[in-house]
């Protein structure tokens, strides 16, 4: 396929239609609500399912029936739409049926503005819904990141039979760029043996989260808690630039890391031994590296749209072995490379 | 645990369990009217011969269990969430019949906007509605369909109207809707009602499968464990109060439904 511009919101819903989406139900919010726009017509174009809800709730809950028919399921949304949906993200860990759920954060708390933001970090790796789980959380700094992590999502989601959020920001899901779709994949045959799909010649399955006893819900949450951690050993992804030889690491995810990038490249140039590490999932954390790393430099700058969410991580995996630093805007406000670089100056400064 | 009993050649059998009804004893009261309801259920499904192609929605309530007594596919749904599930999974497998069995605090409380919407979206479920004016599980509330003046244990001194509002009257609320075409208030308090309950479901499970609409069966039931009395009185009380408040009948039923031959 030949690159084309796109937009991120539409570029994930394509991707999706394209890695085999069976069916979507989503609420128009934005800065996502190009991507609900776009399947409107592409889902019923091609004969599969589309249904605007009448809220964040019942989307989840939708996602959550579809899911439990084993069907390639999904919904897109941002902020205040995501809190509205963690009692159904808690009911779908707990059941184990696989869904993806796209967060194109925006700033807040509250109604908050429509402008690009991070700070969601802990509700989507640690706190949205009730209950012992963790999401699979990636995320994307590009377009073709994006693109490429939708298919990841369904993967990793139905192997696990997990949660999976991407998670972006305002920006990346209003920004162009050229970028590659994936050809268009056919739909699954067969649903899978868990499904509800009518108990025709088996006994009935049934999906549920409840598990009345504690000593049977504990022997239930062992077993997530195993998947879990091997969901961490499997999945940690991230991505590494000029690190060999780093003083100074920068930390960032999605937008910022790779506003990241623009750093680095800056002051290399101005003979700085900066490098950056981009975490690719939120959750499972990239903890081994970021300790390894943390032995080698002598300072650590985490960077974030937020008041410091993933900097609890980073202080947490480099386990005090250097001085762990923080650059941030709030608000909806994108930092510019100036000055993360300027931040990074003072702390090659202080560290010298 | 499974019966056997022989029966002798001279006698033909007029009443045993439905094949769609799982043989275990529940975990319901003695006297709840669940237990009635489950197998009217169960026995419809047996009628029309849907058992390996229906799925079941279990509510959040004292039915929350329902999954362990009829033997179809199950899904066990969050509170109030019922018909957005049963959306979702019909959406995805529509040659299926798919219906939820819902509490009226599911129903019209927590879970309002979700039933009302899948109503007038004309969604093709079905809906078992029981309504027994309180909150059963949680351990005797006040619910939204508690009758004024009613004691619970969050209405010390009877439902009053002024503060905590009327009684919310669901099957007129979703006859107004335009995508439902089978709304009918049934009771479970004595046998000539339950034989009519018994239609009614088969109805709304026809209206299902022929392709119609929306179709809601709401069954005025008891809880005679909340409401401190005996099941025998309690089907007295429902009669003499609840349908008082909650008067009996079809409150819409389509031309294409009334047509519906059921047996």
């Amino acid at each position: 396929m030949a690159k084309e511009l796109l937009k991120g919101n539409v570029a994930f819903a394509e991707a999706a239609v394209r890695y085999g989406l069976e069916a979507y139900f989503g609420y128009p919010i934005t800065p996502q609500s190009e991507a609900l726009e776009h399947l409107s017509g592409r889902m019923v174009e091609l004969g599969r399912v589309f249904l605007q809800a009448e809220s964040e709730v019942a989307a989840v809950n939708m996602v959550y029936g579809a899911a439990s028919a084993g069907v390639r399921v999904m919904t897109s949304t941002s902020g205040p739409g995501f809190a509205l949906m963690a009692e159904g993200l808690s009911y779908i860990a707990g059941s184990e049926v696989p869904a993806v759920f796209v967060n194109m954060m925006r700033g807040g708390p509250g109604l908050g503005n429509i402008q690009p933001s991070q700070a969601d970090y802990f509700f989507m790796t640690k706190t949205a819904g009730h209950g012992d789980f963790h999401p699979l959380v990636l995320a994307p700094a590009s377009i073709q990141e994006l693109i490429d992590m939708m298919g990841l999502a369904f993967e990793l989601a139905e192997k696990y039979r997990t949660l999976v959020y991407i998670a972006g920001d305002g920006s990346l899901g209003q920004m162009m760029e050229s970028a590659e779709l994936p050809p268009m994949q056919p739909l699954r045959e067969k649903r899978p043996d868990w499904a509800v799909i009518g108990c025709e010649g088996r006994d009935p399955n049934i999906i549920t989260s409840l598990y009345l006893g504690a000593k049977n819900l504990e022997a239930v949450n062992i077993r997530l808690q195993k998947k879990l951690a091997e969901i961490k050993q499997n999945e940690t992804r991230w991505k590494e630039y000029e690190t060999e030889d780093a003083e100074i690491l920068l930390v960032a995810y999605g937008t910022v890391g790779r506003i990241c990038t623009s750093v680095v490249r800056e002051s290399r140039k101005q003979g700085l031994k900066i490098g950056l590490l981009r975490p690719q999932t939120l959750w499972p954390f990239p903890d081994t590296r970021i300790r390894e790393l943390a032995a080698q430099v002598k300072a650590i700058l985490v960077s974030e749209m937020s008041a410091g969410q993933m900097l609890e991580d980073v202080e947490r995996t480099a386990q005090g072995q250097c001085p762990v630093k923080f650059y941030g805007r709030l608000g909806g406000v994108v930092p510019l490379t100036d000055e993360i670089l300027s931040e990074t100056r003072k702390l090659v400064r202080e560290v010298a | 645990m499974s019966i056997e009993v022989k029966i002798p050649d001279e006698m033909e059998l007029v009443y045993e369990y439905p094949d769609a009804l799982t043989e275990v004893s529940s975990h319901y009261c003695p006297g709840c009217t669940h237990g009635i309801v489950h197998r009217l259920v169960a026995e419809v499904i047996d009628e029309l011969g849907i058992r390996e192609k229906t799925i079941g929605v279990a509510p959040v309530g004292c039915a929350v269990l329902a999954y362990k007594y009829i033997k179809t596919d199950f899904v066990e749904a969050a509170h109030g969430r019922a018909l957005a599930m049963a959306t979702g999974i019909k959406r995805v497998n529509p040659d299926k019949i798919v219906f939820t069995y819902q509490g009226d605090g599911d129903l019209a409380a927590i879970g309002t906007a979700e039933t009302v919407h899948a109503a007038n979206r004309g969604e093709l479920l079905t809906t078992v509605f029981i309504n027994n004016a309180i909150y059963g599980m949680t351990g005797g509330q006040m619910a939204p369909t508690t009758l004024p003046g009613m004691i619970t244990t969050s209405s010390p001194t009877g439902r009053d109207v002024i503060t905590a509002g009327y009684p919310i009257k669901m099957s007129e609320i979703l006859a107004q809707t335009t995508g439902a075409v089978y709304i009918t208030r049934e009771s479970a308090t004595n046998l000539g009602a339950i034989r009519k309950t018994k239609k009614a479901i088969k109805r709304a499970f026809m209206a299902q499968i022929a392709g119609l609409g929306y179709a809601c069966v709401e069954v005025v039931s008891t809880c005679c464990t909340n409401w401190n009395m005996d099941p025998w009185e309690a089907m007295k009380w429902a009669e003499e109060n609840m349908t008082e408040y909650f008067p009996l009948g079809t409150f819409k039923m389509t031309d294409e439904v009334k047509a519906l031959q059921v047996r």
